[in-house]
């Protein structure tokens, strides 16, 4: 278990560095193109940046009030708390606060900028619908999204997009500005340099190509939480079971929107579980793994 | 000069390495020993909970006083129990069997099984139960990280100069192996 973790932490680092280097490359479209890329790159950096720090920083008020949480009462909510509190002793964590969303879709997320300023949020259907074990599962996966800092991974892949998305419409849009030519007056002439073109697509597919990596971090992250989860309790049928009821409950969970849709356990958004002809485009935008890919995966453990 | 100035900056990476490594293996050990106490403390809030059990089961099923006194009995033995983990481990056990034995009892009397006060001590003793567990789960852990730390190249150079030594792995006893028998 602890080399499947160890091999996800890669995956992430290999799909992260990836990203850089896309971010670079449009960066340097953008030099090749309008004439001054570093400073270009830098700025859509900052602002992408701090766009994205500053949500990270209030991360679970936002995720909170956005999916309408209510505090968990310590007396009503008795065995919740008791599950987070055996795991938080079993992962070293310190408590989190706890939440619950009124929805009769069973799901849960976490969320927070690190362990110390973490929340978890699980709706009145998770509770109903899960025994003891399977809910304990439930929760350890959310705990350890917590305690491998996913969302700080989700926020540095958020700037990232940002920064490309950021960077091929200025430039896209200088470029239809100035006629198709993005030289200054008194440059030499270069309309035919093949590499403007190589540029400007790269411009063009490079937001496509950004969301779709965030996708992939997502789904890492996620297997990441699911082997973590196992490793915490020792008890992988528990997640297992989980799992399939998941699976098998076909009720939409209303409280989620695209934005908070990464942090949920089960993916809230229709439509991902499409076989039609559009289903595999809808794959590559998933932010979890297949539900069936998961229960196989915890299977094996 | 240039030599001097190279061998003054090895010597420098070298401290800072020592340093860090050194600062990290403390952590770690401290690590392993609050994660023994925080065994202690679970165990010790196990103990806690009993008196109040017993007294609810007395309410609805007070003739059952065999199965009440061996409850009450692995208590206390388990609070006279010297410290050495052979012997905590042999009185856990006792009460553990004496526990699930009260438990079962619960249902032969459907008055006491729906009572809100036994509900929500036996769900206390379950969670809490489960909290020794990963308590020692915990400490298992982080006595691996700290022999794994000790034990690799390169901190295993100056480990045993600093007396690092290996800790040992919370092993069950033979007889808390087997598991605690019910009786009807």
């Amino acid at each position: 278990m602890l080399d499947l973790i160890a091999a996800n932490k890669r995956r992430t680092v290999l799909l992260i560095a990836a990203f850089v280097l896309l971010t670079v490359g449009v960066g340097a479209a953008l030099g090749f193109l309008v004439g001054n890329g570093v400073l270009g790159t830098l700025v859509a950096l900052g602002v992408a940046a701090v766009m994205a720090f500053g949500s990270y920083w209030k991360a679970d008020s936002i995720a909170l009030a956005v999916s309408r949480a209510v505090p968990a009462d310590p007396e009503t909510y008795k065995r919740l708390h008791n599950l987070v509190e055996g795991l938080c002793i079993a992962s070293g964590l310190p408590k989190p606060r706890i939440y619950i969303v009124v929805d009769p879709a069973p799901n849960a997320f976490a969320t927070g900028r690190n362990p110390k300023h973490a929340a978890i949020a699980v709706t009145t259907g998770l509770l109903e619908k899960m025994n003891r074990v399977e809910l304990e599962g439930v929760i350890a996966h959310e705990l350890a999204h917590i305690r491998n800092y996913d969302i700080l991974v989700a926020t540095i892949a958020v700037t990232l997009v940002g920064t490309i998305v950021l960077i091929s419409e200025v430039v896209i849009r200088l470029m239809w500005w100035n006629g198709g030519r993005v030289r200054r007056e008194g440059d030499r002439d270069n309309g035919a340099n093949p590499l403007a073109l190589v540029g400007f697509l790269l411009l063009l597919l490079a937001p496509l190509f950004a969301r779709l990596m965030k996708a992939a971090i997502s789904r890492r992250r996620e297997t990441l939480a699911d082997v973590s989860a196992c490793q915490m309790t020792r008890y992988p049928p528990g997640l297992l079971s989980a799992l399939e009821k998941l699976r098998d409950d076909s009720t939409v969970t209303h409280s989620a929107t695209s934005a908070t849709a990464h942090l949920w356990i089960e993916e809230p958004l229709s439509g991902v579980r499409d076989q039609g002809r559009l289903g595999w485009l809808h794959r590559l935008y998933a932010t979890h793994p297949p539900i069936e890919e998961r229960i196989a995966l915890v299977r094996e453990l | 000069m240039i030599a001097l100035l190279i061998v003054l900056i090895v010597l420098a990476l070298l401290v800072i390495w020592v340093i860090v490594a050194y600062n990290g293996l403390i952590r770690k050990r401290n690590r392993v020993d609050n994660a023994w106490s925080q065994i202690d403390v679970q165990l010790k809030r196990r103990l806690d909970l009993i008196p109040n059990l017993v007294e609810t089961v007395k309410g609805y099923a007070a003739h059952e006083r065999q199965t009440l006194e061996a409850v009450i009995n692995a208590r206390n033995a388990a609070l006279a129990a010297p410290s050495s983990p052979v012997a905590q481990e042999q009185a856990d056990n006792l009460l553990t069997g004496a526990l699930r034995q009260l438990f079962a009892l619960s249902e032969q009397y459907p008055d006491l099984k729906a009572n809100q006060n036994f509900l929500a001590l036996q769900e206390e003793l379950t969670a809490t139960e489960g909290r020794v567990a990963y308590a020692r789960q915990y400490y298992n852990d982080s006595v691996l990280a700290f022999n794994t730390a000790i034990e690799t190249f390169p901190n295993v150079v100056f480990a045993r100069m600093l007396s690092f030594t290996k800790r040992d792995y919370f092993e069950a006893e033979e007889a808390a192996k087997q598991p605690p028998q019910v009786k009807f």
